[in-house]
């Protein structure tokens, strides 16, 4: 198995498939290994640091538990790549240094192909078919924010400033 | 004329942002009047956060908590949650603090806090509640909030507006919960694209709030970030009798001429009652489409699904009929409130002595955290906003959704029925 590899998943991938309710209780180990399940039962055993995950549309529809996105990136997964995005999933993953790209032609990608991707330049490189595909760019002060690793350490940067500057 | 025409939601968000105008797209930071949480998403996930910014919360007048995902705790993991938000709450004192007294959504507005214009975060995803009073009230995530708590503040997109009109009257047994269903149908659940939708018509104006909340509250399964509906008389007596002044209701609606992307015309006379098939709400489809489907539970619960007009729904059903022998019929009524006001008008004994099983106030096995939840393979048809995939229990259980009346009849045939057979049926 290449590296980098994408795991295909179609739309409307939920937030309860996601970050099944009956695990949240727990911490975001058990939750991970739980994560997308009751869809397939293959993913969280054998998703890879590195890893990319490819949704189609309206990615992450459902609740506001930001498990959902958590447990991905508890997983090692590097970005998200989705046709569209349900809102406060987008917020939630860049909130918590999870890269997540809107790109029209991911069903160009096929499943265990290995990818290769720049955020700032939007651009996914699919080395296994040789295609490049392109993808809405991120905002500057939101890449800012993923690239710090998420609004946590982001506001930590912005409180010691406010702090040295008293 | 108005030198800016603008939309409620543009009206809302330039309040909060300190302008005397926004326009739809622009990037804005707005101060935040009020934020809610409960007991998941709030203060067990958000005090490290804060901890690790070595900050405390900006305004904790401005901060609500609600214990309802959790409660009653039914085992020690449940019991240190919400040990752990009762103490945070006293810690950092907390404005505003409802331990067990119903769902976020429906405690927060019985108490007044949701009065028009405000600009209010909610750590959950169907905040779009607070619409119903002309509040722009969106949902976030755990770390968002941090953010919010920590600053005051928060960035977003003014959304554009997506026109959702009904005229005409609803026929009887059809309600709020129809409407939104059929729109779940009609425009998908990503229809409402993260912008704001905006209810109008006369079946709209007809309603009262609670009726107004589950639009609002459900503009979440439609995907928008917003769901708004211009405050009018019934805003202000329902506020009135919460302890509220509204205030000014006339300046929170959109200007004739402000720029709207769509506008979805319904003709609310036509609508049959719906139900929604799993695993999505958007496999909605009227009641008489479906053949003699079986069911093992039914289950009225939910913000969207457990308030007083709700429950009275289900008792127009229920008075003097039996939950059928094969059926298990739960009732969790949304709120204290709730529940106390239908023991009072006799509508819990409509439900119980109709065979209901009562749960307490709260989220119980709407979102599968607490009690009542599904074995595999069992069937379930639920007055609650969403049916994904396991998130009621067992990942092979069914659900479908449906308004009240639909899930009461259904209790008593002991499979999927129309309800409007029984409202107009001589009890036996
Ligand atoms: S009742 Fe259900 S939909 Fe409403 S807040 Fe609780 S879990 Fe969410």
């Amino acid at each position: 198995m290449p590296n980098n590899r994408a795991w295909i998943f179609g739309d409307n991938i939920d937030t309860d498939v996601l970050a099944p309710g009956r695990y949240m209780k727990g911490g975001i180990e058990e939750l991970a290994r739980h994560c997308l399940e009751s869809i397939d039962q293959r993913f969280a055993n054998e998703v890879a640091p590195g890893d990319y995950l490819v949704g189609g549309r309206n990615f992450g529809m459902g609740s506001s538990r930001e498990q959902a996105a958590q447990a991905l990136k508890h997983l090692g997964v590097a970005a998200v790549i989705a046709r569209s995005f349900a809102g406060i999933f987008y917020r939630n993953a860049l909130n918590l240094g999870l890269v997540a790209l809107v790109c029209r032609d991911v069903g160009r990608i096929r499943a265990n192909d290995a990818l290769e991707v720049n955020a700032a330049a939007g651009r996914i490189v699919d080395k296994t078919t040789g295609e490049t595909l392109r993808c809405e760019p991120l905002p500057a002060h939101l890449l800012a924010m993923v690239q710090a690793g998420g609004l946590v350490p982001h506001l930590e940067q912005r409180f010691i400033r406010s702090m040295e500057n008293r | 004329m108005l030198a800016h025409p603008q939309t409620l939601a543009e009206k809302l968000v330039a309040r909060a942002a300190g302008r005397s105008f926004v326009r739809a797209g622009e990037i804005v930071t707005a101060r935040v009047d009020l934020a809610m949480m409960h007991d998941s998403g709030g203060p067990r996930r958000v005090a490290p956060i804060l901890e690790r910014l070595g900050i405390g919360v900006w305004d904790p007048a401005r901060v609500i908590v609600v214990t309802d995902h959790f409660t009653p705790a039914g085992d020690s993991e449940s019991a240190r949650i919400l040990d752990l938000t009762r103490r945070w709450v006293a810690a950092n004192d907390i404005g505003h603090f409802y331990d067990m007294r119903g769902i976020s959504h429906v405690v927060v507005p019985e108490h007044g806090h949701l009065t028009p214009g405000l600009f209010v975060v909610g750590g959950d995803s169907h905040s779009p509640t607070g619409g119903a009073f002309g509040c722009f009230m969106f949902g976030v995530g755990a770390t968002e909030m941090a953010g919010v708590l920590a600053t005051g503040e928060i960035w977003l997109r003014v959304p554009e507006t997506i026109v959702v009109a009904f005229e005409g009257r609803l026929g009887a047994g059809v309600v709020a919960k129809d409407m939104m269903l059929a729109l779940c149908a009609r425009l998908g659940m990503d229809g409402g694209d993260y912008q704001a939708i905006e209810y109008r018509g006369a079946a709209i104006e007809a309603f009262g709030m609670e009726e107004r909340m589950t639009l609002c509250n459900m503009a979440a399964e439609l995907g928008a970030q917003v769901g708004l509906i211009a405050p009018d008389a019934a805003t202000t007596d329902y506020l009135r009798r919460a302890g509220t002044d509204a205030g000014d209701v006339a300046t929170w609606r959109s200007d004739s001429d402000a720029t709207i992307r769509t506008t979805h015309a319904f003709d609310a006379a036509a609508l049959a009652p719906q139900v929604a098939a799993p695993h999505s709400p958007a496999n909605a489809a009227p009641v008489t489409a479906y053949g003699p489907t079986a069911i093992d539970q039914c289950y009225i619960g939910a913000c969207t699904g457990a308030k007083l007009a709700d429950l009275h729904m289900a008792a127009a059903i229920l008075r003097g009929r039996k939950v059928a022998k094969q059926v298990r019929l739960m009732v969790a009524p949304a709120s204290l409130e709730a529940l106390n006001r239908a023991t009072a008008d006799g509508t819990l004994a409509a439900l119980t002595e109709a065979g209901a099983i009562l749960l307490p106030s709260g989220c119980n096995a709407c979102g599968g955290y607490g009690i009542g939840v599904l074995a595999e393979g069992e069937v379930c048809i639920a007055s609650t906003a969403r049916n994904f995939k396991g998130r009621m229990g067992a990942a092979s259980a069914e659900v479908y959704l449906a308004s009240p009346y639909t899930v009461a009849a259904a209790a008593v045939a002991g499979r999927i029925v129309d309800p409007r057979d029984l409202l107009t049926a001589p009890i036996a």
